[in-house]
């Protein structure tokens, strides 16, 4: 008889049995302006699983996932409507703090962007301003599991203080997840986070999702349809600014149902 | 549906179905010719049928390979990682109907100088011409992707089956009657074996036909409506 390994058996329920909703959208639309770039999409992210958004350029796709921890309130004409919650709670509601928010809801972004300070700097910068350590070697503590956590700790032990930016794109953007990781959010957003990096440092980025989605919640927007199918377990597609169809991801790229979809993923799409 | 942005991925998928057909073709004028060569004890058309396998089976290496290229080069999704899937269990079971029709010719080399009555032979002309057209259906059912014709074939693989099951007990009857028929009798009933193994791979084709268009494995009679 074949074993099933601990993480096979977790798969296996967990396809059982639906992670709780940790971010639900209900009827969100955006405009930028007068023109509307969302028409009332409704998405539930489960918790502790990777959903990836994909769909082609302008369709949405990283406009929502801003939405999600208010990236979109930095754009002035950007209006926000409908309701999204995270953890039942409304978090365009007057009383939500925005920098609180995005501590729970942290983001990495499509071009690697350190800080221009050390590697240690990166990582204690986050903690330390929200006050999660109380002392230096808590801090030094912080660093090193978030460094570890993203798989980056064994290349960069030796060098804590030296620039971040003179690390490699993919060693910049495992150390951009890292700082993400060390003020210990529920949710990590990912706008694209392979697209400038070789398929080694993809590899690399790819295995931490896989591992740090047994303790967080990610969501991935991804223009490598092979890697959403890779590292999700849910896709969403959007087109023109409509959530088209939603899906556990093995039947997406198997057996999508909507005529969109199967044209974007198998390249028939324009 | 839509063309490919990438025209030369479109080009490698027809070739794949064209490649699929071809060897079709082959299989069905194989198993058609060696019941010929065998009720007419011809070497000469058995001979050549055995000679064809090996073209099939050089066809069968060339899907192989075209698929595991097309994977590599183009990581299909969906619908087309399903033809491709598809593509490569159909060549897998037409060489195999091809080799079953290899073995029916390979009998017509022992029973040259003891050709059986004709009477003997109408049931097993019968039962071939219900599996060539059974695999005529399944070809077709694949080039129109027609999930209607296929359930349809899948569905008649009990025909073939029972018309197996009779000629069994005809031919099990003329060896009790007259005991200097067993020799070709028995040739006759490994054909008719041989022939009823050919349905089961055409049942095989109709699935794969099935799980190309649907995504579903599972064939039944409410797919095709």
């Amino acid at each position: 008889m074949n074993m099933l390994t601990t993480k096979q058996q977790e798969d296996v329920l967990s396809k059982m049995t639906p992670n709780p909703v940790k971010i639900s959208g209900k009827d969100v639309c955006v405009f930028y302006g007068e023109k509307q770039a969302l028409f009332d999409v409704n998405l539930d992210i489960p918790e502790r699983q990777v959903t990836a958004l994909i769909g082609p350029s302008g369709c949405g796709k990283s406009t929502f996932l801003r939405c999600l921890n208010r990236m979109n309130d930095t754009i002035d004409i950007c209006r926000v409507e409908g309701h999204i919650s995270l953890d039942d709670k409304n978090i365009y509601d007057r009383d939500i703090d925005v920098v609180e928010l995005r501590a729970r809801v942290g983001m990495v972004f499509q071009k690697p962007n350190p800080f221009p300070k050390s590697i240690f700097e990166n990582i204690a910068y986050g903690p330390r301003i929200h006050g999660l350590v109380r002392s230096k070697s808590d801090l030094e503590e912080v660093v090193e599991t978030s460094l570890q956590r993203a798989g980056l700790f064994d290349e960069v032990k030796d060098r804590l203080h030296e620039a971040g930016t003179g690390l490699s794109g993919g060693q910049q953007q495992r150390l951009c997840i890292a700082r993400a990781i060390a003020v210990s959010p529920e949710v990590i957003l990912m706008d694209e986070p392979c697209s400038a990096l070789d398929p080694i440092a993809t590899a690399k980025v790819e295995e931490l999702i896989d591992e740090l989605r047994e303790n967080y919640t990610i969501v991935i927007v991804t223009h490598s349809m092979q890697q959403a199918a890779r590292v999700s377990q849910q896709t969403a597609m959007f087109h023109l600014g409509n959530l088209v169809e939603i899906g556990d991801t093995d039947t997406i790229f198997t057996n999508p149902t909507d005529q969109k979809t199967k044209d974007y993923i198998t390249g028939r799409y324009g | 549906m839509n063309d490919h942005t990438v025209k030369a991925f479109d080009d490698e998928l027809h070739l794949l179905v064209a490649k699929i057909s071809e060897m079709g073709g082959i299989a069905e004028s194989m198993v058609a010719r060696s019941v010929t060569a065998l009720i007419s004890a011809d070497k000469g058309i058995g001979q050549a049928v055995v000679a064809e396998d090996k073209m099939l089976d050089a066809l069968q290496m060339e899907v192989d390979d075209q698929v595991v290229l097309l994977i590599a080069k183009r990581q299909p999704m969906a619908q087309d990682l399903r033809e491709a899937i598809a593509a490569l269990r159909m060549a897998t079971d037409i060489e195999r109907i091809g080799d079953l029709g290899k073995n029916i010719a390979r009998r017509s080399f022992q029973i040259e100088d003891n050709l059986p009555p004709k009477k003997l032979l109408r049931g097993l002309q019968h039962l071939t011409d219900v599996s060539l057209e059974q695999l005529k259906d399944a070809l077709d059912a694949y080039a129109g992707k027609d999930l209607v014709k296929a359930n349809a074939v899948w569905e008649r693989d009990d025909e073939i089956d029972s018309l197996y099951t009779s000629l069994f007990r005809e031919l099990l009857t003329y060896m009790m009657e007259d005991p200097r028929t067993i020799t070709y009798c028995t040739h006759l009933l490994f054909c008719a074996k041989n022939l009823e193994r050919i349905g089961d791979h055409i049942t095989n084709l109709c699935e794969s036909i099935n799980y190309m268009i649907t995504g579903d494995y599972q064939m039944t009679a409410e797919a095709a409506e």
